[in-house]
């Protein structure tokens, strides 16, 4: 999809995260996004909450009462799901469509990046993404999201966040070799009995064209706060406009009806 | 239906974010429509030889067409970027398409009226009226292609219903507008857009909600401010439409049903909006329908339907296999 090698990717292989939040931490100290409050949310240990124009990475943390194995046979505990969030840089993206202005661009690595000081501020993206991942800065007006660390990748370093990932929860690389590593992680962990696991955003033929921010999940993806089948909007562009055509062409045929008859 | 209960989430928290638009927005789609229906009003009375309602008619649309502007930067996050918009023709945006179609209809609407008011130039200010005419339609009705494209449920599954919402607004508002400028039997064909328009766009508004369903039309069900603001709308423009109807001999009559039925048009773009920010909201009016989608088509891979329409597999049931209860 471009002259510059190969398009890259995250795989966030949530089986493995331990809810450090390096991933959080450096993001930050790297682009060096303002702080987004410290919440304590009462709900679970997360007090980032969601992913949002200061934070462009978010761990999830889902606390699940399930029944667990254990030494007599069975009983019932906690297991705890982790899972690093970050924007989604779709092939088939929202923001990049609906920007009017261009601030959106498609970066030479394939991903989807805001040239903030194109950015007029109108908020359109904001609504437009099916994952809820880009804001408005309530300061400065304008709309900020994960750039995937563009000057880093400019200058050949992977992205802050994977680099301070310590169990290789977040993987960078080659989008096509981190899918084939994921199909082979998730046949793997299928087979020693984990059978909830499952790849999210890795298809070509979901809504979004596929995410070049692609997970593995251990449930379904609406518990870490996911879309199930996001779509982009602007699919449905055609139709809308077509609509509009039609009912912009009965407005004119009613202003032009009301006068019937009164012509002298 | 899936109830609720089975819809998960992450501790109810939203799974889109909501739209950062504030008041301007709305009073822009109303004034948009008032200047764009005002515009081809304008011309349908010029061609009748109605030059009376011609020329208050493109007063109005130039009012309202010089307005929309300062609304619109008003919004913006950085103002003096606003020119940003038109460095760019980018058919996938609306927002983007909108901004070139203001600032055709912008100095054609203003400067038809500058030639009415003057006499000057008259020749072009004849072509300009019939270009601001043309284009007119098209301002009243991509606001809601603007909206309807976003993942809003309650917008962007209102697709094929909000273009006429606000076309009929829109006519609703240019004839209650050129009402009020215009006493006499002049305005007689204003008067009908006026009236026909307010029960298009109390139809529309009633079709519309009922097709978005208990989900994606939940703000407008129930107790919250979309709701209470949609049934104002509605309670506006039939008032405002009897008022009118009541009044046709009586000026203040007229006069205060068609300032009613203003009222009621920018009260449904408010209503619009709001649902919008409840619906981005609410986790269960995002997953539950994509869901369904996912469990209607079975195979993984299955879905590549790119370009067909949104609709979800007729209400398919989820639960072929057991799932641990949600967090
Ligand atoms: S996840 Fe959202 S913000 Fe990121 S590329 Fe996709 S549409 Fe844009």
């Amino acid at each position: 999809m471009n002259e510059h090698g190969p398009r890259v990717g995250f795989f966030t292989d949530t089986s493995v995260c331990i809810g450090c939040k390096a991933c959080e931490v450096a993001c930050k100290e790297w682009n060096g996004v303002p702080e987004d409050g410290l919440d304590f949310r009462a709900t679970s240990y997360d007090n980032t909450g969601m992913l949002g124009a200061n934070s462009w990475r978010h761990v999830a943390f889902v606390e699940q009462a399930r029944p667990v194995p254990s030494g007599d046979g069975g009983g019932s505990g906690v297991r705890w799901l982790m899972s690093s969030d970050v924007c989604k840089h779709c092939t088939r993206a929202a923001c990049l469509d609906v920007c009017p202005t261009g601030a959106l661009f498609r970066s030479e690595f394939g991903t989807v990046v805001v040239q903030a000081d194109v950015c007029n501020g109108c908020g359109y993206c904001v609504p437009a993404c099916p994952f809820g991942v880009i804001d408005q800065r309530k300061d400065d007006g304008r709309a900020w999201k994960c750039t995937f660390c563009y000057d880093r990748l400019g200058a050949g370093l992977e992205p802050a966040c994977a680099q301070a990932c310590p169990t290789d929860s977040i993987q960078f690389g080659p989008l096509d070799e981190l899918r084939a590593r994921a199909a082979r992680r998730v046949s793997r962990l299928q087979e020693q009995g984990t059978a909830e696991a499952r790849l999210y955003g890795h298809d070509q033929g979901d809504g979004v064209g596929g995410a070049g921010a692609f997970f593995l999940l251990l449930d379904d993806p609406e518990v870490y706060g996911l879309p199930p089948d996001p779509v982009v909007t602007t699919r449905d562009l055609a139709g809308m406009w077509r609509a509009a055509a039609a009912a912009a062409l009965s407005l004119a045929a009613g202003v032009a009806a009301v006068f019937a008859g009164s012509r002298r | 239906m899936v109830p609720d209960a089975e819809v998960r989430s992450y501790y109810d928290q939203p799974v889109l974010k909501a739209p950062v638009w504030r008041w301007p927005i709305p009073a822009y789609f109303f004034a948009g429509g008032l200047a764009g229906a005002s515009a081809t009003l304008a011309l349908a009375a010029r061609v009748a030889g109605n030059d009376r309602l011609a020329r208050r008619a493109l007063l109005n649309s130039a009012g309202a067409v010089l307005v929309s502007p300062v609304l619109l930067v008003e919004d913006l996050g950085r103002p003096g970027r606003f020119a940003n918009m038109l460095r760019v023709l980018k058919p996938t945006s609306p927002m983007n398409t909108g901004a070139w179609l203001l600032a055709a209809m912008g100095p054609a609407a203003v400067g038809a009226a500058a030639s009415e008011l003057t006499g000057v130039a008259r020749g072009p200010g004849r072509a300009l009226e019939c270009a601001s005419g043309a284009l007119g339609p098209l301002l009243a009705t991509y606001t809601a292609v603007l909206v309807s494209d976003t993942a809003v449920p309650a917008w962007h599954e209102a697709g094929r219903e909000l273009p006429f919402v606000f076309a009929s607004g829109a006519a609703a508002s240019a004839g209650a507008a050129a009402v009020l400028l215009t006493p006499g039997p002049e305005a007689a064909p204003a008067r009908r857009l006026a009236l026909f328009a307010a029960l298009a766009e109390l139809a529309g508004t009633r079709i519309m909600e009922r097709r978005l369903g208990p989900e994606a039309g939940a703000p407008y069900g129930g107790g919250g401010r979309a709701a209470r603001l949609s049934r104002w709308a509605a309670a506006l423009t039939a008032g405002g439409a009897a008022l009118m109807a009541a009044g046709r001999r009586r000026r203040t009559l007229e006069v205060a049903g068609a300032a009613t039925l203003l009222a009621g048009a920018a009260v449904e773009r408010f209503a619009v909006v709001q649902a919008g920010t409840e619906s981005a909201l609410e986790p269960r009016a995002t997953v539950a329908p994509q869901r369904r989608r996912l469990s209607g088509a079975a195979r993984p891979g299955a879905r590549g339907q790119l370009g067909a329409g949104a609709q979800p597999g007729a209400g398919a049931q989820r639960g072929e296999e057991t799932r641990p209860s949600p967090a």
